[in-house]
């Protein structure tokens, strides 16, 4: 009883020190009891119990063993390097030991009792030279095919839980998903500390992994289901909840590209790291807009990585010289880079992974997305959410600048579509085009921008062989003709007068 | 040592009272169908827990037979002759057994 309650009042955890999981586990794995990890082939299990090893072994002191059943020794390390890990060094270090118990019901004949007293010995001896806290059993339920004896095997399984908990060693069981279990064998019903579930779902034929959290008992953890990525870095799970808001704020500002805007943003433009969203339905010059702001920042001598989604890089580089604004220049001093892909060609993880890499390596000032929409049709809202969260995120602490074209389907989506993104934008500019007596006027104006006086103006603009030109507000074309006519300008003014009230 | 030499080893931890069934049930095979072409060795893996790593043991008792070769493994304390004959090669599969 007492044990119970001092259990219940400190439930201690070991961290796995992987991004993201720790924070929806709030504080890790269970100390000193078995965590089970399941899920289909493919969906990442191996690599988390190796992660929680790894990590245990190299930020938090804790030795560790991994008994593989399924690969060999040599293979698994393999694997595992290519994902950042280097398993024979931590061997070396005696930091970890991988041992490698592999059966083949082909070649093992039964007869009479027996036990499995050999994994206990194996397992012991290991666990003793080193020192290990942490056990990882990867997957043990492989044995169920190389023993004919399933009574012997579930008895043991059941005692080699109970020698684990009774020696206080933190262990991740991995196992097959089963077809109405969460595993193959039924696990579940021998480790009931902790159960974590990994999804690798096809939909559209695009993939996304997927972690939950099913059972932690004496614990609150995050319930939903989060994506995690796989990358060489290792596992990155993604808890927008979790996420810290602990950039730097610069009072540094850096140009639109365009005086007359940075006029309308108190004067001085974008804050340097902050998020610019500009939206607007298709073809209003939004892409324009973003070219303006690249050409600047390449003219200040600063680095604009350039992420199209629609266009390439040399119909973009055509077009925008058709408009007056030369970047082929900052292409060729390698100040400007282009990084093209179709949407639908990865799924999200794999897309915030490439940029990620993008980023990387190039370290730009910049960083344009282009339009951050046509990400939004490879995944369901909130996990694209959560991904641009993680991208922002991520470009703020390395002080990036990052603009965000995204395209509305309709006029009157415009403000609704972006819900779902516009508060992680800092600034937000939108882009509108009205047909006023067979004559199509193009509008901007500035609908937020955090932290800074901000006009609050509804400009016409127009897009010519030098670019955007933005009218001053006696010539834009709402203010000129307000309102009165059948085909008045509908959202701009309607807002522009909302807003000058 | 012939061609025809059967090298084995018992894989046991501790002196259990399976351990000590299987090698008395090994004894008694040998000596009615090897007489004078086999050597046992009993290896204790609670003395040396590190000797079991090279023939992949986990489930104990577990008789390995090196030679000939290939490898054949056995588990259990060898209380059925006939399953343990088949196991050695020493008597042909039947099928479905």
């Amino acid at each position: 009883m007492a044990n119970q309650k001092v259990a219940r009042a400190e439930l201690h955890k070991s961290p796995t020190g992987i991004a993201g999981l720790d924070d929806i586990t709030n504080g890790g794995l269970p100390q000193g009891r078995p965590t089970l990890v399941s899920g289909g082939p493919g969906s990442g299990k191996t690599l988390l119990g190796v992660s929680f090893l790894v990590n245990g072994a190299q930020q938090f002191d804790e030795p560790g063993v991994l008994m593989t059943f399924e690969e060999n020794a040599a293979e698994l390390a393999q694997d595992v390097r290519s994902l950042g890990y280097d398993l024979e060094t931590l061997v070396a270090q005696k930091k970890l030991i991988v041992d490698y118990i592999h059966v083949d019901r082909s070649e093992i004949e039964e007869t009479g009792e027996y036990d499995l007293e050999g994994l206990f010995v194996r397992l012991e001896h290991a666990i003793g030279q080193i020192g290990a806290k942490r056990v990882m059993l990867d997957t043990i339920e492989t044995l169920f095919g190389g023993l004919k004896d399933t009574g012997i095997l579930r008895a043991e399984l059941r005692r080699l839980f109970r020698w684990m908990r009774d020696r206080g060693i933190t262990a991740v069981v991995t196992a097959e998903r089963g077809e109405n279990m969460f595993t193959r064998q039924g696990l579940e019903e021998y480790i009931t500390d902790a159960v974590i579930s990994l999804d690798h779902r096809v939909h559209d034929q695009i993939s996304t992994r997927r972690i939950r959290v099913v059972k932690y008992r004496g614990s609150t953890h995050g319930t939903n289901e989060y994506p995690f990525l796989i990358d060489r870095d290792g596992i990155t799970v993604l808890p927008v909840t979790s996420l810290l808001l602990e950039h730097e704020a610069t009072n540094e500002r850096v140009s639109s590209g365009l005086p007359a805007l940075d006029g309308m943003l108190g004067g001085k433009g974008y804050y340097r790291a902050s998020t610019v969203l500009m939206s607007g339905t298709a073809g209003t010059g939004k892409t324009t807009l973003a070219a303006h702001f690249v050409d600047a920042a390449c003219a200040r001598g600063e680095k604009c990585l350039y992420f199209l989604f629609e266009e390439s890089p040399q119909q973009m580089i055509r077009n925008m010289r058709a408009a007056g604004i030369h970047l082929q220049r900052w292409y060729d001093k390698g100040l400007l880079r282009f990084h093209a892909d179709r949407p639908n060609r990865h799924g999200l993880e794999t897309h915030l992974l490439e940029m990620h890499h993008a980023v990387e390596i190039m370290d730009p000032d910049v960083v344009v997305m282009d339009p951050i929409t046509n990400l939004m049709s490879i995944g369901t809202q909130t996990d694209v959410r959560a991904m641009l969260t993680r991208v922002i995120d991520y470009l703020k602490t390395r002080g990036v600048t990052a603009l965000f074209t995204s395209l509305a389907t309709s006029a009157s989506s415009l403000e609704a579509t972006e819900a779902m993104i516009s508060s992680l934008m800092d600034t937000w500019v939108l882009v509108a085009i009205t047909e006023e007596e067979r004559k199509r006027n193009r509008w901007l104006y500035v609908l937020k921008s955090r932290g800074m006086p901000h006009s609050n103006d509804v400009r016409g603009f127009e897009i010519g062989d030098r670019g955007v030109r933005i009218l001053p507000l006696e010539e834009s074309p709402g203010d000129a003709k307000p309102s009165h006519t059948a085909s008045r300008p509908r959202r701009a003014p309607l807002a522009a007068r909302r807003r000058r009230k | 040592m012939s061609d025809n030499n059967f090298a084995l080893k018992l894989y046991v931890a501790g002196q259990t009272p399976k351990a000590v069934r299987a090698f008395a049930n090994l004894r008694k095979i040998c000596e009615e169908h090897l007489r004078g072409r086999y050597s046992i060795e009993v290896i204790d893996l609670v003395e040396n827990p590190a000797l079991g790593r090279g023939d992949q043991i986990l489930a104990l008792p577990t008789l390995v037979r090196r030679l000939p070769t290939p490898i054949k493994k056995i588990i259990g304390d060898l209380s059925n002759t006939e399953r343990v004959l088949v196991g050695l090669d020493l008597r042909p599969r039947r099928p479905n057994s």
